[in-house]
């Protein structure tokens, strides 16, 4: 092994694994842009992280639970079939899709819950886009017999009704928010409006790697488990880092958690894949980075889709998961420093993607992984036979069979 | 000297709080919302916040999200708020304005171009909604250089040795939200009134404005006593906007809101 693959630990002083700074500001992104009554809060969850981050009881006890109850590590598959139909690179999917709930999202609740219990908060609040993070949430809230309300977007409500009867199933209480367009954003203000109105039993359980300081980071560190693994394990079967890797982006967690882990290695290109929608350039996008400006909402700046006035634009995406006109400061500042390629997939090419994966590996990905998969179809062709790229499968397609039933004209 | 510093000098002097009435700019329209703005001091408005609509404010409850909502519909921006306050100030040079609102309108127009424009226009103050004291140095050396008082927001769960520490800089006055909880919902008690009003006089020497669920006549006189001044806005704004036919003015809607102006600053002046 050379020492760039044993070297990996982000004590280097030009490590780009330090981040954000003591404010929470990622370059100029980040920061804790909240009001007053939350800044208190923000404050001391900041410290109850720090402890418990450094404190090997929490460590151990998390990887407990990471081990018997979410079902990791998560395997990294050959996906041989897919790879010789794309004629180029090696095609290693991680399975997030195998965790207990179906995504990636339980690593980052799990972490959370923990934490929560030792801040001795008996109340969850989360929002929702896809429905994954609050069926995330109400699981291990059912685990802990924790209070769980879940505030999700109208039109989400109606796109990914298995998940609402799920999170019913398990104890939640979902609110519909009919604002706006009824989507993540409307859900992500009115999650901030009960929090800043019970804050006083009421953890805010933050979905992903966005929000004030310390949630982008501390999110990351829960979701790194995934870059961490994934890392060894291409080492183990093909004894060298790989030639890029590529996860899907809404507001960046499992793309973070897979990232994190290869930042200082300079040689692995490393590919995060907005929703463009309908494309970049109709209007009907999500892709923040590519069509949008720094701005500041939810607690922290990032790029933002918004207009000549400031106001936030609605995104749009197939997939509810990516449907934000946000995304993670630490990505913004990754585009900014140039570190991370972030580009586009369609909703159709997210379609053709969803079923190819299905047809050649039987695995029915969630049209939010479909968007890596697609953009992995684009750049495996270009690439040899010889190489390897690592698709983040964050999730899966089961939740969304219902809207692809509908894009492909099928009645259920 | 700063007419914000003036108002309350005068307030002082006859021995009574300040009532802070709330306009959302171009709710539900430019014109409607002007007239209202320039009949406000008449009706017994000291000082007026001005809201500078948003797509997303997550600090307000349902009242000022509608009216955020149809302020946004009229085709409000900063620019056009900035523009009603100029218009006001043709007949008023006294009333203080304060520009309530959320940091991305302002971080987008540009900072210090903001604090130029906003000086120009005759605002004297400017409340962040979401722009802490962590996070306003990259604005506050332009709100300085131009006299516009950053409004300083202090909540019943900012502890003491905090309090005094954001409130070492604050100028103007300090805004007290008096609940933990967004607008137009529930409303302090008396005695918490109380409690935190000493709190944050043995922190800071300038004014100190309640605001955040306070809704009625009595519950304006009781804020205005404790503290030096009451902020009313979703009470207002509702009864307003029952007025409306299909989202649009009345020739009820400017006298409806003024009348709920008048009974809120008799009953301070009690």
């Amino acid at each position: 092994m050379t020492s760039s693959i044993t070297n990996n630990k982000n004590t280097r002083h030009n490590s780009l694994r330090n981040g954000p700074d003591a404010s929470g500001h990622f370059g100029i992104h980040g920061g804790r842009f909240v009001a007053e009554t939350l800044m208190p809060l923000m404050l001391e969850l900041e410290e109850a992280y720090n402890i418990a981050k450094a404190d090997p009881a929490f460590q151990k006890e998390l990887a407990y639970y990471l081990q018997h109850y979410v079902g990791r590590p998560s395997p990294l598959w050959h996906a041989k079939r897919l790879s010789a139909h794309l004629g180029g690179a090696q095609i290693f999917l991680k399975r997030e899709e195998l965790n207990h709930t179906g995504s990636h999202k339980l690593n980052n609740v799990m972490g959370q819950i923990l934490l929560a219990r030792r801040m001795g908060k008996t109340r969850i609040v989360a929002e929702t886009g896809a429905g994954q993070h609050g069926v995330a949430t109400a699981t291990v809230c059912a685990l802990f017999g924790l209070e769980c309300e879940i505030y999700m977007g109208a039109t989400d409500v109606e796109r990914q009704k298995p998940n609402v009867f799920r999170m019913h199933l398990l104890g939640a209480k979902v609110h519909p928010v009919t604002a706006g367009a009824g989507t993540l954003k409307d859900a992500m203000n009115e999650a901030m409006r009960d929090w800043v109105a019970n804050v006083e039993n009421t953890y805010f359980l933050v979905g992903t790697v966005a929000g004030p300081h310390p949630y982008p980071a501390m999110v990351r560190d829960f979701q790194s488990v995934i870059g961490t693994e994934a890392r060894t394990q291409i080492i183990e079967q093909t004894d060298r880092l790989p030639d890029a890797v590529i996860a899907a982006i809404g507001g960046g967690s499992n793309a973070m958690g897979i990232f994190h882990p290869f930042l200082d290695d300079s040689e692995v290109p490393l590919y995060g894949v907005e929703a463009a929608g309908l494309g970049l350039d109709s209007g009907k996008t999500a892709a923040s980075i590519s069509r949008g400006a720094p701005g500041v909402l939810h607690g922290n700046r990032t790029y933002l889709l918004q207009d000549d006035h400031g106001q936030i634009t609605e995104a749009h995406s197939i997939s509810a998961g990516l449907d934000y006109p946000g995304i993670g400061p630490e990505h913004s500042w990754l585009h900014d420093i140039g570190r991370v390629n972030y580009v586009s997939a369609t909703d159709t090419q997210a379609l053709e993607a969803f079923q190819t994966l299905t047809r050649l590996e039987g695995i029915i990905p969630a049209l939010e992984s479909s968007h890596a998969v697609a953009y992995a179809s684009v750049l495996a062709p270009k690439m040899t036979t010889e190489q390897n790229i690592i698709v983040n499968l964050s999730g899966r397609g089961d939740k969304d069979v219902p809207t692809v039933a509908a894009h492909l004209g099928v009645t259920l | 000297m700063s007419r914000i510093k003036t108002c309350f000098d005068r307030l002082k002097a006859e021995g009574r709080g300040a009532l802070i009435p709330y306009l959302e700019a171009f709710d539900p329209d430019r014109d409607t919302s002007l007239e209202l703005l320039k009949q406000m001091p008449e009706a017994g408005a000291d000082l007026i916040e001005v809201g500078v609509p948003f797509s997303d404010p997550s600090a307000d409850g349902p009242t000022i999200q509608l009216a955020a909502q149809r302020g946004l519909k009229a085709g409000a921006t900063l620019a056009g708020t900035l523009e009603l306050v100029s218009a006001f100030r043709t007949s008023n040079d006294h009333t203080p304005i304060i520009l309530m609102g959320y940091y991305n309108p302002i971080y987008r127009y540009g900072m210090e171009r903001f604090c130029q424009d906003a000086h120009k226009a005759g605002v004297d103050g400017v409340i962040i909604v979401d722009l802490p004291p962590e996070e306003a140095s990259e604005l506050a050396p332009y709100a300085k250089a131009v006299g516009l008082d950053m409004i300083t927001l202090t909540a019943p769960t900012t502890p003491d040795a905090r309090l005094k520490h954001i409130l070492k800089e604050a100028s103007g006055f300090v805004y007290y939200v008096s609940i933990t909880g967004i607008t137009g919902t529930r409303s302090a008690s008396e005695e918490q009134l109380k409690t935190a009003l000493a709190r944050l006089r043995s922190a800071t020497d300038i004014p100190v404005v309640a605001g955040f669920g306070i809704n009625t006549p009595e519950q304006a006189r009781t804020a205005a006593s404790i503290s030096d001044g009451a902020v009313v806005a979703s009470a207002i704004i509702k009864a307003m906007a029952a007025t409306f036919e299909d989202g649009k003015a009345t020739s009820k809607s400017i006298p409806t809101a003024l009348e709920k102006i008048r009974s809120l600053a008799a009953a301070i002046r009690k």
